[in-house]
């Protein structure tokens, strides 16, 4: 084992990244590197990275090749996947038995194994060259980009691309008013739901008197469906504590904590080692790099409540109290943890910083639009075709992000709508596919960016039901503090429940809007005041799709289960009995060749028999 | 000396109160329901809101809670405040109906219909019972528990508190509750004083081991006392009167 050696000063630092970037560049090994994110892990790359490890000792290749485990590439479609380098060959679905090929055709026999490439679904041809992929080839990935490169748990590695080099920028060139005013001249705006200005936030923060000061990286990330913040915690751990080394410095906090999500074993793993080897090296610690600037981290580990991912809540919750928000103001930069001035950022807010003390405020302002700047990283989820982590400049248009980087829909079905921003965002419907994709535009349509989720949904979905799902979320994770949010969460849903199975009445709608409205206006946090933008959104956008529940007591999509009717098309029916047997309920009867009949008094309304046939004729009404 | 206008009148107060207490200070009437002097600010059943800031910014919050700022403009009664009261009340209503001061904001305000389902819960959730035990019983013997829709109040794991001395400052605080006696539950209420009902004294004691340090004053041992001895009495009547007859 290599005895520890701790990075002393400045300059001790400067030479060992130095010294990484060169062993980089000297490598002459292949690199196979391996996505084992959770995502990855799950789709099983850890058993391909145990047949990859027996191919290359099998065939004695330990010094032509090595393997690499990285955390998420982006592309979840695709895991587990494998990127050759220094060649760039993109591997997709990877199964264990595919490493004998993978080291005897590609490492030694250079050659592209055919089977494994991704085939660009529009042109039907295969891609090799990761850059060459539809899916990665629209994203801008500053941030993600990185997790393909490093091993999340090797801290030499994340030096040997350049990292910890903005650290030593900050300490060595920088003011902390400089840096400060770095921030705030990009124009980066948090990343965590609301797009509060980031470099303000530091200076309220930095201008409080106080002799203890507190950061927190706030990574308690809730929304239904996303998973950036975990992806980059898994995946490069050492940039998030770099970017709050950076923020501490600036602001004058001595301590830090993150608050992650017990869900998440991995990330809290990886950011764990990232810390304790920080510490070893000197750089948290006190005297940092021969400064008089201390600076320790602790993690602190969530029970998995929606709101605590609310400042203030967040807050009470790591102090030990139940997580419930509070008045502000004050505001946590005047009265934070402990009643301390504290400054709350998201993990994707603090992965930015490194790259705007490096590469500077003007590079950064330069990508995104006015109001939003920098790139933003969605989880690209629901009903499309390459599902994945996608990292955009702002600006984008939601039909490039859809149908460039998300294939489209599968199925060749039609597009409905896109709902962003998670339970407290809204739904955008197909009218708006060329709307550009920052803080303002989504506003004004009545959805939010939030943390960056994004669920595609396609004729097949019902916008009620989809507001009916939100709101069951949110009904429990309200704190139940404000009863506007509590009662108002769990109304709003009884109503929509009660549209979806078809006890609707008039005047329905125009309660809920009202109810909603009130939700909105009387709630304390921003979890009530945003619980209405599931309803808001779809009525305003699908007000046909609730008449059509209410009036006519019909579910356009074929969804609520009280309002459809599954019955069998006479033309059609071939007689093949394959419908008979999945039916639970043996609600179909009939014989070989003959038209099936459907008893509608067992129908439990499954769907079972609508899968199974194999010749439409099975229709929904 | 903080200078901010409320309903359009200028007016003055000093660092760290809140709009409601310089409200009240102006004799201007704010309906407050979790709100009580002498327990701390919650800001929970939201009738307190105002609407601050300047058109188009504005915004509503709890008067009870937020701080009076240097230049705040307050307005105590425009519609959207008294739309999302009336809100407010209605929900209210609609889980606790037999709640007499409930009842009388209703009407104060012009709730006439609740169009929600009702739920007999009879308890808001405003808080008032969980900080008068904790703030001025120095009691915790309740606190709420889960969150969303699932919150409710209730002793730590449903059992009898230890902690509780029956003191029955909850039910003192508490607008809406029934639980001056809700029968024999003894999973749901939270007093349940009539299914344990051991004697809050020893059996013996003096001076020296009254446990609220001052003999009596709880009440258990005087009640008891009078009871036993109107007990004798009427056994000594009954007594009587057989023998007279």
């Amino acid at each position: 084992m290599r005895k520890i050696k701790k990075i002393k000063t400045i300059k001790d630092l400067e030479q060992s990244i130095q010294s990484q970037i060169q062993a980089r560049k000297s490598e002459k090994k292949s690199v196979l590197t391996v996505s084992a994110g959770t995502c990855g892990q799950a789709r099983g790359s850890l058993k391909v990275i145990k047949s990859l490890e027996k191919a290359i000792k099998e065939q004695n290749l330990e010094d032509k090749v090595k393997i690499k485990v990285t955390g998420c590439h982006g592309f979840c479609e695709a895991e587990p996947n494998i990127i050759v380098q220094p060649v760039n060959i993109f591997y997709q679905k990877v199964q264990p038995k595919d490493a004998k090929d993978i080291t005897s055709e590609t490492i030694i026999n250079n050659k592209v194994i055919d089977q494994l490439l991704f085939t660009d679904l529009a042109t039907g041809k295969k891609v090799s060259n990761e850059n060459n992929i539809p899916f990665y080839k629209k994203q801008k990935r500053i941030i993600l980009g990185d997790n393909t490169l490093i091993d999340p748990t090797d801290m030499d590695d994340y030096l040997s691309i350049g990292g910890y080099r903005s650290l030593v920028k900050a300490l060595s060139d920088m003011t902390q008013e400089e840096i400060i005013e770095t921030v705030k001249q990009s124009g980066l705006r948090g990343r965590g739901g609301a797009g509060f200005p980031t470099g303000y936030k530091w200076e309220f923060a930095r201008k409080t008197k106080s002799d203890t000061k507190y950061i927190i990286c706030n990574a308690d990330e809730g929304d239904p469906g996303a998973y950036m913040d975990r992806s980059l915690l898994e995946g490069n751990p050492h940039r998030v504590l770099e970017g709050m080394i950076i923020g501490a410095f600036a602001i004058g906090a001595g301590e830090g904590y993150i608050y992650a999500r017990d869900e998440y074993p991995l990330a809290v793993e990886h950011i764990s080692l990232a810390i304790s080897k920080a510490e070893e090296m000197g750089l948290l610690g006190k005297n940092i790099l021969g400064t008089d600037f201390d600076f320790e981290v602790q993690i602190v580990k969530g029970a998995g409540a929606f709101v605590c991912g609310e400042e203030t809540a967040l807050i009470a919750s790591v102090e030990g109290r139940v997580g419930e928000p509070r008045q502000r103001p004050p505001f946590p930069a005047v009265k934070g943890l402990w009643g301390k001035p504290t400054n709350i950022n998201n993990v994707e807010t603090w992965a930015n910083i490194p790259l705007i003390i490096e590469k500077g405020a003007e590079w950064f302002s330069r990508i995104g639009t006015n109001g939003s700047k920098g790139t933003k990283i969605f989880s690209l989820v629901g009903k499309i075709n390459n599902t994945g982590l996608v990292e955009v400049p702002m600006g984008i248009t939601l039909r490039e992000i859809i149908f460039d980087i998300g294939g489209g829909i599968p199925g060749g079905k039609d597009f409905k709508a896109v709902q962003t921003g998670g339970p407290s965002g809204g739904c955008i419907p197909k009218e708006m596919l060329d709307l550009p994709v920052d803080y303002e535009s989504l506003a004004k349509v009545g959805s939010i960016m939030g943390s960056g989720g994004m669920i595609v949904m396609d004729e097949n979905t019902c916008m009620v039901d989809v507001a009916k799902f939100f709101l069951n979320f949110l009904r429990d994770e309200s704190c139940g503090k404000c009863i506007s949010c509590r009662e108002g969460t769990q109304r709003m849903w009884e109503i929509v429940t009660d549209i979806t199975e078809g006890k609707g009445k008039k005047g329905d709608l125009e309660f809920l809007e009202a109810l909603a409205k009130a939700t909105r206006d009387a709630s304390m946090c921003g979890l009530g005041q945003t619980a209405a933008n599931p309803v808001l959104s779809t009525i305003r956008h699908f007000k046909d799709e609730y008449e059509a529940h209410i009036k006519d007591k019909k579910c356009p999509a074929g969804v609520c289960k009280e309002l459809i009717q599954y019955s069998i098309i006479a033309e059609n029916c071939t007689g093949c009995l394959a419908c008979i047997k999945p039916c639970p309920q043996d609600a179909i009867t009939g014989e070989l060749k003959k038209v099936h009949v459907l008893d509608q008094s067992k129908c439990i309304k499954c769907g079972a028999c609508y899968e199974a046939c194999n010749f439409d004729a099975i229709k929904i009404e | 000396m903080i200078t901010l206008k409320i309903n359009g009148l200028e007016v003055k107060t000093e660092e760290g109160q809140t709009i409601l207490d310089v409200a009240k200070f102006y004799g201007l009437e704010i309906p407050t329901l979790c709100y009580n002097e002498g327990l701390s600010r919650y800001g929970g059943c939201r009738l307190c809101l105002v609407e601050i800031g300047e058109e188009p910014k504005t915004k509503l919050v709890s008067s009870c809670t937020y701080p009076a700022e240097e230049g705040l403009v307050v307005r105590t009664d425009t519609k959207r405040v008294i739309e999302a009261r009336k809100m407010m009340i209605e929900l209210m209503l609609s889980v606790a109906p037999g709640s007499k001061i409930i009842q009388d904001l209703a009407s104060k305000f012009g709730v006439k219909q609740v169009r929600f389902k009702i739920r007999n819960e009879e308890c808001i959730l405003c808080g008032l019972c969980v900080r008068m035990c904790a703030e001025q019983m120095d009691g915790r013997a309740i606190g709420f528990q889960n969150r969303g829709y699932k919150r409710k109040i209730s002793t730590p794991f449903d059992t009898r508190s230890e902690e509780c001395r029956l003191c029955g400052g909850c039910i003192y605080v508490c607008p809406a509750c029934q639980l001056r006696c809700q029968g024999p539950d003894a999973d749901t209420a939270v007093c349940n004083a009539c299914l344990t009902m051991d004697p809050t004294c020893l059996d013996f004691h003096d001076e020296l081991q009254c446990w609220m340090y001052d003999v009596g004053r709880c009440g258990t041992c005087i009640r008891e006392k009078t009871e036993e001895s109107n007990n004798k009495k009427r056994t000594q009547k009954s007594k009587q009167k057989e023998k007279n007859a």
